[in-house]
């Protein structure tokens, strides 16, 4: 079953691709953030600067994840239950490394017990981790082509995720989630901290441009070689790559030039253009069978019928933008650095309270201690 | 076997999901409350109040959020044929929820948590109401999902999926909206409860006996508010389960068979085929809660039986008896315990009252104990509804057993039911441990004294929230 491109099942493919890529750039920092953590902070103040630097936006960015799952049921039924059922124990894997990676922001600091803390910053750290790299091979095994039979079934079980492929993609979301946390952190943090972030960041631009170089040239050698390609000239998913390679090579540049604000955006320009790669090689089908063609999910086969669509399509025109204003608004509310507060006495209105006096550090004040390069 | 698995782990993620969520939607209320009658009122008291209570409902939100999104994968991953006979319909609302419903609250709290000081009173005050709406409408929309199932309207069948032929329908669907009553009703008593418990508690320990009194006045005639609210939209739900699903008022009944004014069993103890051994029964009251007639009539379980299988072909439509009995019964009973305790306590805390709240030790003490009574009656209320729907998945449409994902196998199923099963059980101790330190807390100092008091060590950071 096919149907004019110009459609709203085209449309809601590429909703649900924005998404997705709404989420890996927002939440790729916050897992970036959460992996660096414990190899860049000097001390639990450090800790807890990297983790109070997420700590407005952590939970509004995962929500993009819910609202892709959601969107995907709602448009696409078929796909997400075989997605879903076939991605089963990779999908355990990244529900329980979300589940305690959020547990793990609310508890930490709400002991001082040093064994305490450590377990939840462990916590933390592998909550990130995880889903850094089950993202990577996720996607990576979505646009190379699974063991999909008639039912749609997915049949490969867990050992049919564990392609070389797709252990290529892991590593580079999760050095390209790493390197966009580092330059996140280096644009939220002042003095020493900012300093090793950013170092961090120079140090890791380099093997993400590899690691991403890679699996650019393997996944695309393996669609090429296929005989069922997607609708899209196999060009236009290798230019994104191209873009993505361009932007982690500026980005690399710029921060070891200490332009953090720039760096930023190009790691996150990097990670719009391989999810829309991702999705570009995809089109317009949205999981392919390595076994016939005529067995891979399809923007038509896959998605729900007109009035769902319609339905949806009204829904999100009129509430997408909304959301997006007060997400952007958070951000500027909370633009500032966070500085280490002066040691000494005085300090403290319990770790917890919902408030306290978060002045004290985001501060509106200048960086105590500027970094050497910085402009 | 795999079905059984499969929904021991849907009834595992939804039950410990639900322990958090109505104290979230009914916290997210009180909590914005109090800061507003300090707002107003310029009043440090209900400040103090606001922050020591919110302080509770953070350790419950980041919970309530991890869970949920184990509650919506495991549509896809456990129940992969059911997704794909319903998304077309089910999907939307949980879809809205998110747009709607969680991106609202998420961000919003994040402002409520690191936007103190930092916005305007007037703004940050704004941004707890938000997360308060948001939670209370994300109830909505999977409430419309779950509504779908126990009264499917809205849709035609083709190739054997349901699609949607009109999504007023889905959101009008009178179920729907007495369950959304009920629900949010019920998570309103669940936060009160735990403030009234909470604020016994600091009584019994004379501390801050005063500010803890006035918390437990206003979530005492709130709770008493939302109980009887609570049991009115629970009884006219009663009625529509009569005409919607007339097996599970039966079957919460216990009623074998059809009978004309019947009377409502208080306790009936008998052996699994229905044969009563000891029962004490009132007379017409179970006629006048399903039919709002003294002798009318109320189907029975064995004539209930015969009609379904003749309609929808041969099989047990019949739940589990004795779930739905007493999951039925206790959800009922700790509601009427939770309503002549509140009121009491209401009564006694009022400003005309003779006696004074913190005084009376033994009311106290059964508050403290009570704040498990709504926890219980909320599951017990899910288990009764979902357990007495069964065998349908999707009530006369699909059953549980053609709805589970056939490509997972049961080497999965039982890996991840006890990965969950550990996970909570462990996340589910520290939580209470926590929420407990955090109770008995003392609260806050005014606030501009902070300096002053030497809350946390010395290692602290001044300002940092997590």
């Amino acid at each position: 079953m096919t149907g004019p491109v110009a459609s709203l099942n085209t449309a809601w493919f590429a909703l649900i691709g924005v998404l997705w890529t709404g989420y890996f750039v927002l939440e790729g920092f916050d897992f970036g953030v959460g992996i660096l953590s414990p190899l860049l902070a000097a001390d639990d103040v450090d800790r807890r600067i990297t983790l109070n630097a997420i700590g407005p936006f952590w939970d509004g960015n995962e929500v993009w994840l819910i609202v892709a799952g959601g969107a995907t049921f709602a448009a696409f039924p078929t796909w997400y239950a075989t997605m879903f059922s076939g991605f089963y124990l990779a999908l355990f894997l990244i529900l329980v490394a979300l589940i305690l990676r959020g547990a793990a922001f609310e508890y930490r600091a709400r002991r001082d017990r040093l064994s305490w803390r450590r377990t939840w910053g462990a916590a933390h750290a592998v909550g990130s981790l995880l889903p850094a790299i089950l993202w990577g091979v996720a996607f990576t095994d979505l646009v190379r082509g699974l063991d999909i039979t008639k039912g749609p079934h997915y049949v490969g079980g867990f050992a049919g995720l564990v392609h070389p492929i797709a252990l290529v993609g892991g590593v580079a979301s999760l050095l390209v989630f790493s390197l966009h946390g580092a330059v996140f952190l280096s644009l939220k943090t002042t003095g020493e901290l900012r300093r090793r972030a950013r170092r961090a960041a120079a140090l890791l631009a380099a093997p993400a441009f590899v690691a991403v170089a890679g699996l650019g040239a393997w996944t695309g050698v393996t669609i090429a070689g296929s005989s069922r390609p997607g609708a899209l000239s196999g060009a236009v998913p290798a230019a994104l790559v191209v873009v993505a390679l361009l932007a982690l090579g500026a980005g690399g540049l710029l921060i070891a030039r200490g332009r953090e604000g720039l760096a930023f955006g190009t790691t996150a320009v990097a990670i719009v253009a391989l999810s829309a790669a991702a999705f570009a090689a995809l089109f317009p089908r949205v999981m392919v069978s390595s076994v016939t063609a005529r067995d891979s999910l399809t923007v038509w086969n896959a998605a729900s019928a007109h009035e769902t669509l319609l339905v949806m399509t009204v829904v999100a025109a009129i509430f997408t933008p909304f959301v997006l204003a007060y997400q952007a608004w958070t951000y500027w509310v909370f633009r500032q650095r966070l500085t280490r507060p002066p040691a000494g006495p005085g300090q403290t209105a319990g770790p917890s309270s919902p408030g306290g006096s978060p002045a004290a550090v985001q501060g509106d004040a200048a960086p105590a201690v500027p970094g050497p390069t910085s402009r | 076997m795999t079905e059984l698995l499969d929904r021991w782990q849907f009834g595992v993620t939804i039950v410990y999901h639900f322990l958090f969520v109505p104290l979230t939607i009914g916290l997210g209320v009180l909590v914005a409350w109090m800061q507003t009658l300090a707002y107003r009122r310029k009043d440090a008291d209900w400040d103090r109040l606001a922050r020591f209570f919110g302080r509770l409902f953070l350790i419950n939100f980041a919970m309530g959020v991890v869970t949920g999104i184990v509650q919506e994968f495991q549509f896809g991953m456990n129940w992969s044929n059911y997704s794909i006979f319903v998304g077309n319909i089910f999907g939307a609302p949980l879809a809205m929820e998110g747009l709607l419903a969680f991106f609202l609250e998420s961000t919003f709290l994040g402002l409520w948590i690191f936007g103190r000081g930092r916005l305007s009173e007037r703004v940050h005050l704004a941004c707890i109401w938000l997360v308060a709406f948001g939670s209370t409408i994300s109830a909505l929309f999977i409430l419309a999902a779950n509504a779908w199932m126990q009264h499917p309207v809205g849709f035609r069948i083709v190739d054997h999926k349901a699609l949607l032929t009109d999504i007023w329908a889905v959101f009008a669907n009178s179920t729907l909206w007495e369950e959304f009553a009920h629900t949010v009703l019920a998570a309103f008593v669940t936060a009160a409860m735990v403030v009234v418990g909470v604020s016994a508690w600091q009584m019994l320990k004379r501390r801050d006996v005063r500010i803890f009194a006035r918390a437990a006045t206003l979530a005492s005639g709130f709770a008493a508010v939302c109980l009887v609210a609570t049991i009115t939209t629970g009884d006219m739900q009663a009625r529509l389960m009569d005409e919607q699903q007339p097996m599970k008022m039966a079957a919460a009944e216990a009623l074998y068979n059809t009978a004309s004014g019947a009377s409502f069993s208080l306790l009936t103890i008998g052996n699994l085929s229905g044969q009563p051994i000891f029962q004490i029964r009132v007379p017409h009251l179970l006629s006048l809660i399903a039919d709002l007639s003294y002798d009318g009539k109320v189907q029975g379980i064995n004539q209930l039986q015969k009609a379904e299988a003749k309609k929808y072909g041969p099989g047990s439509y019949v739940p589990v008896i004795w779930l739905t009995y007493w999951s039925f019964r206790l959800m009922v009973g700790l509601g009427i315990v939770m309503l002549v305790v509140a009121a009491w306590t209401w009564w006694l805390s009022r400003k005309r009252s003779r006696w004074r709240l913190e005084d009376c030790r033994r009311t106290l003490w059964v508050l403290v104990a009570c704040i498990v009574a709504p926890f219980a009656a909320n599951t017990f209320g899910w288990l009764f509804t979902e357990m007495g729907r069964q065998p349908w998945i999707v009530y006369g449409l699909m059953k549980t057993s053609q709805a589970f994902s056939p490509t997972v196998g049961t080497g999965s199923v039982i890996g991840t039911l006890a990965g969950f099963t550990v996970l909570y059980s462990a996340l589910g101790a520290v939580d209470v441990a926590l929420m407990r330190r955090a109770a008995r807390q003392s609260l806050d100092p005014p606030a501009g004294e902070e300096g002053a008091a030497g809350g946390g060590s010395g290692e602290e950071v001044a300002g940092l929230v997590y």
